[in-house]
């Protein structure tokens, strides 16, 4: 080790200095690391507690999305599209699907555009349920991830009743949600719909994690400890967020009013009452708050759509082989972790020409060299997990 | 509830913490005393929670119905299914009538350590010759094992729970 | 009978039998406290905890981790200082060991009643300090070596509370012989802490740092330098900085109980029954007292190192200051 020589010699000749020499150490945070979200490595140069300089390194967990989906039908890419931010895997599928739509230009049904919204109204609960019970966890406070958890279960559950699948529920197709199994010419047509005692499990289950996230708030909100940690640190200002492409809840955190779900119409949002929680400071303490709140609105969205669902046909006819015909289009998308959009270039086939991902996480990770400018060690990690970024949804 | 900004926070110093106590406490006593209602984990493996009857744990093969079309193995996203098949031709059923000819299968493997279990394949069988089953516990401790022939997919088959009801 | 306390006069005789009893009892302890620990903090998280090694209950739980850590590769890094490493875990395991020696667990049973008992304990803990920076500075890995500079810190910082706080309680007892501390309150009649409160709160909360445990866990950030000082070391190493730690935690619990809480004594018993209740009645106390360490683990996220010090230095070092003053005063006048 290069630094304990030079250290020793610089102790040992400075005898009486007013200043104490230091050397600086490039210490390398990850890949393999419990705190890093994933495989990001972060190259910090520090100089005792404090860094001054960190740049990330990404791209440990780049998949080649863009490049598959140039050899992939449709229903294909849906399937691989719902890995991209895993902890909330019904969001991803919705905007590509709609991008598809657009192209097409069919209209979906209204039952299926309602199951797309409680779906990813689940999403969304979901992957701030991950963030609720992550984020106290790499401050060191190991229970709220067990509560958190516990609830997030339940949502899971939801989700396998009605998809089949926890994390991947791969329900959209084009035209709708998946109506049934088995093609046109099949004799058993299992319809896919929402399984009995749905309703009644949702209501029971989003009133748990109504509860819970109030047993959260109490935990944690108030404690002098946390407060400490996470109030005044990794302050980021609102100009400085938009001009890097910050967005979601930590854009809203920064004091910006703007939410997708209230300005584009990819899914029905305008049907429904909710708020969107803004908030003052920009720091790390505020970005938990957000996502709290925003965790309460998504539980109202869903009680309302729940009462108020119609019913009607799951998928709009559609041939059994579809090719898309020739265009592009970029439909973009609230999802849990910021914007996601897709930008779709089609050229007429069963599968895309081109499809451009745009990730919400990455473009929240580029704030890292500027935000963790001049912070000590234990609160790179503080503002890290505030971001509240997937690799999945960075590398892609 | 537009704002995130803390309108009566605080009042006494240090009572965030006691609340944070309380909290614990009170979980720890309730998952003592009443671990029926409270206790949020079971001891697998002596307890096995059942999957709901739509998860997607394995994939059963009716061979009866298969007529090797070849769907499911075009339309995987990973190309996990593997298919051979051969013409059989079947005695006509009236004396004198047209020799019919049936596609058999010979091979047909799903190679699990691949399958994406997206469901696709299940999906465009138009025969339905395909069905999901929630069993879960099929891990082995060498790769080669994941792949399951024709007569372990069959064997699924008894596994495939009955198609549950629909809300309303 | 006779052959017995004959055998036992013999000064070789009993310095071995106490010798063995303080080994074996460190083991003991620390798998004790560390199954009341997972079975505890599982169920404040609504789990079930240990199940399955030893019956319903899980109790040989710490048993197996303690024949799984023997049986383990006896690793030392390439870049490390080989006599250093090795020694650091020995350091720290000692250091606890000792403060067991001067514990009353009953009148007379102790193992030896030092004139300066807890000068002696409290002298003989900060030697972990040693051993935690050596630990860090030798495994030849800048985690560890941010992790032990830290540590280092932090134990020199709150080493002044933990004795400040103690010195109130040795003034209202005159003595610092730890038998003789808790005569003092069984002759007073009530436990020091009902004055001494400010003290008790202090070293408590100067033994969680001592301990490292959360709140003041910086040393040992788990989510961000993967375990300290501790990262290197692996099998029966590890194993004893592990027993250290529950070790430690008995250690300064009893030490807290005997200062401030009346140590082997409850009011209303009388003299002789104390003989045989008094370890049973110190074990309880020092049970709660450990308990509530547990509580606080699992409930409080960490400190940062800077709010850690200026924690200790801006607030516990005045106010045990200020405790020292204020019963100086009330000895004097009253």
């Amino acid at each position: 080790m290069v630094l304990d020589q030079d250290l020793v010699r610089h102790l040992s000749e400075s005898s009486v200095s007013v200043e104490l020499q230091t050397e600086e150490m490039t210490l390398n945070i990850g890949p393999q690391h419990p705190s890093t979200h994933g495989v990001l490595r972060l190259v910090a140069r520090v100089d005792g507690e404090r860094a001054f300089d960190v740049q990330p390194v990404i791209g440990y967990m780049h998949r080649g999305y863009e490049k598959l989906s140039e050899v992939r039908t449709y229903p294909q890419i849906t399937t691989l599209v719902n890995r991209i931010d895993w902890v909330a895997g019904y969001a991803n599928e919705v905007p590509f699907i709609v991008a598809a739509e657009k192209l097409l230009g069919i209209e979906v049904p209204e039952r299926a555009q309602f199951i797309r919204l409680i779906l990813s109204e689940m999403a969304r609960i979901s992957s701030h349920l991950i963030f609720m019970a992550s984020y106290p966890l790499e401050l060191g406070a190991a229970t709220p991830l067990f509560f958190a958890l516990r609830e997030r279960e339940r949502v899971l559950d939801l989700l396998e009743g009605v998809t089949g699948g926890r994390f991947h529920p791969n329900f959209n197709r084009i035209g709708g949600v998946k109506p049934a199994y088995g093609s046109g010419s099949s004799t058993r047509k299992v319809i896919q719909d929402l399984p009995a005692g749905f309703l009644a499990e949702t209501r029971d289950a989003m009133d748990k994690v109504m509860a819970a996230v109030d047993e959260l708030e109490q935990l944690v909100a108030d404690n002098e400890i946390i407060l400490a940690r996470t109030k005044g640190i990794g302050i980021l200002p609102t100009e400085v967020a938009a001009s890097y492409g910050v967005s979601g809840p930590n854009l809203r955190a920064s004091g910006v009013k703007f939410d997708l779900r209230k300005v584009e119409d990819y899914l029905p949002y305008h049907l429904f009452d909710f708020e969107i929680p803004v908030g003052e400071n920009g720091d790390c303490w505020d970005r938990w708050h957000v996502r709290l709140l925003e965790i309460r609105q998504s539980v109202r969205i869903v009680q309302q759509a729940i009462d108020s669902i119609p019913s009607g046909p799951l998928q709009a006819k559609v041939p059994k082989i579809i090719k898309v015909p020739q265009g592009e289009t970029y439909v973009r998308a609230e999802n849990p972790k910021g914007e996601m959009g897709y930008y779709l270039v089609s050229n007429g086939n069963q599968g895309p020409y081109r499809l451009k991902i745009r990730s919400a996480s990455f473009s929240n990770i580029s704030i890292l060299p500027w935000i963790l400018e001049g912070v000590l060690v234990p609160d790179i990690i503080a503002i890290m997990g505030s971001l509240d970024f997937v690799l999945g949804d960075v590398d892609r | 509830m537009t704002t995130t900004t803390p309108t009566k926070r605080r009042v006494i110093p240090g009572m965030g913490m006691v609340k944070g106590l309380w909290v614990t406490i009170y979980t720890m006593f309730r998952t003592i005393f009443r671990p029926g209602k409270y206790l949020a984990t079971i001891n697998y493996p002596k307890v096995k929670e059942t999957p709901v009857p739509r998860a997607r744990g394995v994939i059963a093969l009716d061979q009866e119905a298969c007529t090797v079309c070849m769907l499911c193995a075009r339309n995987c996203p990973d190309w996990c299914i593997y298919i051979e098949g051969h013409k059989e031709e079947q005695a006509p059923s009236t004396p004198g009538g047209r020799v019919k000819v049936r596609a058999t299968l010979d091979r047909f493997d799903i190679d699990y350590a691949l399958c994406m279990y997206c469901g696709i394949c299940v999906e465009v069988c138009p025969f339905d010759a395909l069905f999901w089953s929630p069993e879960y516990e099929y891990s082995e401790t060498h790769m080669g094992e994941m792949l399951h022939d024709m007569d372990r997919l069959q064997d699924w088959l008894e596994t495939v729970p009955p198609d549950p009801e629909l809300e309303k | 009978m006779n052959f017995l306390t004959e055998l036992f006069s013999n000064f070789w005789v009993s310095l071995t039998g106490k010798l063995l009893l303080v080994a074996l009892m460190i083991p003991l302890i620390g798998m004790v406290i560390g199954y009341a620990e997972m079975k505890l903090s599982a169920k404040m998280q609504a789990r079930v905890g240990p199940y399955f090694a030893g019956g319903r209950w899980g109790w040989a739980q710490l048993i197996a981790d303690g024949v799984k850590f023997f049986q383990k590769e006896d690793l030392v890094p390439d870049e490390a200082d080989r006599p250093v490493f090795k020694i650091a875990p020995v350091l720290v395991l000692v250091s606890t060991v000792a403060i067991l020696v001067i514990i009353p667990f009953g009148p007379g049973l102790i193992f030896r009643d030092l004139e300066v008992g807890i000068f002696f304990a409290l002298a003989i803990s900060s030697l972990s300090t040693v051993g935690v920076l050596m630990a860090g500075w030798s495994s030849g890995n800048k985690y560890s070596l941010m992790g032990g500079l830290r540590a280092a810190g932090q134990l020199i910082a709150y080493e002044l509370p933990l004795v400040l706080a103690v010195i109130g309680s040795v003034m209202l007892a005159g003595t610092m012989s730890m038998s003789g501390i808790v005569e003092a309150q069984i002759s007073a009649g009530y436990p020091f802490v009902i004055l001494q409160f400010i003290g008790f709160g202090i070293f408590m909360i100067a033994a969680l740092a001592e301990l490292s445990r959360i709140p003041f866990d910086m040393p040992i950030a788990e989510s961000e330098l993967v375990m300290g000082y501790l990262t290197e070391y692996s099998g029966f190493r590890f194993l004893f900085f592990f027993l250290a730690e529950f070790a430690n935690m008995f250690s300064l619990s009893a030490i807290a109980v005997t200062l401030f809480l009346g140590g082997y004594w409850l009011p209303g018993i009388p003299e002789d029954v104390l003989a045989y209740a008094g370890p049973v009645i110190l074990l309880g106390k020092t049970f709660l007292l450990v308990f509530t360490m547990i509580w606080f683990r699992w409930t409080f996220p960490r400190f940062r190192e800077d709010q850690l010090q200026s924690l200790a230095w801006k607030w516990l070092i005045p106010l045990s200051l200020a405790n020292i003053i204020i019963t100086g005063a009330f000895k004097v006048y009253l």
